[in-house]
């Protein structure tokens, strides 16, 4: 029970606390505004290059601004803990560490979904996106998987956090990366050999390949292999950022470097 | 005599100082150039092989963009944040002068990601770098970094009033490279576009750029046009900055964080 207070409940006292961009004035611009503008300027930009069709950039930078809210958001949610002077008090409490981590990705994930339903809506509203009624139901799903599993590498970063000395230059990075490498405006077998090879080991790459496909048209059926692929793909992240979590607290206490900035 | 030794003292130390922020080497040297090879290789992917020139000055001007416009957002935000503001405004020195170094010394580091974007085509896309007007091309870099750098101080002015202006750089980064022409024609885009672009410096700043490199078009009037939108941005930067920053010390907001 108290492992369930500390996952929801401590997730979401984290989010308000260490979330920069929760006040609507930063919230609108940034995490609503920028994901529009980036779709708009994909999308022109593939028309005037003469690759793919407006579908297929919505698709991908719909499905990719989750990452605002999977990488920044967990980069402050949790590297946030060191900048504010809290992770030691927050390492000294008996909290299971696990609910403690996992709890703040919780809110991260949620905004994600907003974020890129809300891209999805606008790609809809101002471009020659119109994908079957019959596909949203797994479109969402796409969608769910591919945010949680860039909110899994979202931990990672964030647990960077908690050693590295700049965590938002390498969430930006991150993100910026996730743009070139996972498909999102240029179709994949475009990329040479080994920028494919680095794109299919990344979260996001086969959600976006599994909602393409989704939103012209194939049952779910047909890309459940992609959806099962990204899942396990997030879930080693996932298990990697809390390896790390663990090893950066473990360390930080041996060397009393916890709270060095 | 003054004003000029104050800000060519802190044009110096701006682009010192910006050259050795990491978010601003991201901004002005990592971000455009993975910017620029999406570019490469969705313009290589698509019918339109024959423009990564082309693409490499957007890009290297989308990095001049990014790194002015973070720039006028952070220089009141640093300010209040180290708590200089007060002090700054304080100073004997008119604000203006104190101000334009910052945004001049933002564009100015943009010329890293033009330095970049450029060699990062050459060296990994075969890009060929032979420009049709080389005099031009020289003329028109200076003159885009200072028509950038002036519409810098008047957002960077309009900002004081605003305690999370860094949240307005985040939102305009990607409609001014698409209204500007950066990579995509601006005749591609919808009418009421085109009016938009003509009172922002970076239409005529690439423009400038691109006909001096590739030929064709008019590059002096657009180094002209560039020129002539950096005195009205430095009218408008001036009295805005006098009206907001008699506005901010009216409501005493000066230092809100």
């Amino acid at each position: 029970m108290n492992n369930l207070r500390v996952f929801f409940i401590g997730g979401a006292i984290a989010y308000r606390a260490l979330f920069n961009w929760i006040h609507w004035s930063i919230y609108v611009p940034t995490m609503l505004g920028s994901p529009v503008f980036q779709i708009l300027f994909f999308a022109f930009i593939g028309r005037y290059a003469g690759l793919e069709d407006d579908a297929f950039f919505v698709v991908g930078n719909a499905v990719q601004v989750a990452a605002m809210a999977g990488i920044y958001g967990m980069a402050m949610t949790i590297g946030g803990e060191r900048w504010t002077q809290t992770l030691s008090p927050l390492l000294a409490t008996p909290a299971n560490r696990f609910a403690l981590f996992m709890g703040r990705a919780l809110p991260n994930f949620v905004n994600g979904l907003m974020v890129s339903t809300f891209g999805f809506l606008v790609g809809w509203a101002l471009l020659d996106f119109n994908p079957p009624l019959s596909s949203i139901p797994a479109l969402a799903l796409c969608v769910v998987i591919s945010t949680a599993s860039c909110t899994a590498l979202g931990l990672v970063v964030g647990s960077i956090g908690l050693r590295a000395r700049d965590v938002m230059f390498l969430a930006n990075l991150v993100y910026f990366l996730l743009l070139l490498f996972c498909g999102v405006n240029i179709p994949l077998d475009q990329l040479p050999g080994w920028m494919e090879a680095i794109g299919r080991s990344l979260p996001l790459t086969h959600g976006i390949e599994a909602a393409r496909q989704v939103a012209a048209g194939a049952p779910v059926s047909d890309v459940s292999g992609l959806l099962w692929t990204e899942a396990a793909i997030g879930a080693v992240y996932a298990a990697f950022a809390f390896g790390l979590f663990r090893y950066f607290e473990a360390d930080g206490r041996r060397r009393a470097t916890l709270e060095t900035i | 005599m003054k004003s000029a030794r104050l800000v060519w003292a802190g044009w110096r130390f701006h682009v010192k100082s910006l050259t050795l922020s990491g978010f601003f080497l991201l901004t002005s040297a990592i971000q455009p150039v993975i910017f620029a090879t999406i570019a490469f290789f969705m313009f290589k992917a698509g019918a339109r092989e024959g423009t990564l020139l082309y693409v490499s000055l957007g890009a290297g001007l989308m990095g001049i963009w990014s790194a002015t416009l973070f720039a006028s957002g952070g220089a009141i935000q640093w300010q209040r944040w180290q708590g200089t503001l007060e002090l700054s405004i304080a100073s004997p020195a008119p604000f203006i002068l104190v101000l334009l170094p910052m945004t001049l010394a933002s564009a100015t580091i943009g010329l890293y990601s033009l330095t970049g974007t450029l060699l990062w085509g050459r060296i990994l896309f075969g890009v060929p770098f032979e420009l049709a007007k080389p005099l031009v091309f020289l003329l028109a870099i200076p003159a885009t970094v200072i028509g950038l750098g002036l519409l810098g101080l008047v957002m960077a002015s309009t900002f004081i009033l605003w305690r999370n202006a860094n949240a307005l750089s985040n939102l305009l980064e990607y409609p001014i490279w698409l209204i500007t022409g950066l990579l995509v024609p601006i005749s591609l885009l919808p009418g009421w576009v085109a009016p938009l672009s003509w009172v922002l410096a970076p239409t005529w700043g690439v423009r400038a750029i691109r006909d001096a490199a590739l030929g064709g078009g008019d590059p002096l009037a657009a180094v002209g046009m560039c020129l002539a939108l950096g005195a009205v941005y430095l009218g408008i930067g001036a009295l805005t900055v006098r009206h907001f920053e008699q506005l901010a010390r009216d409501r005493a907001t000066l230092s809100l964080t």
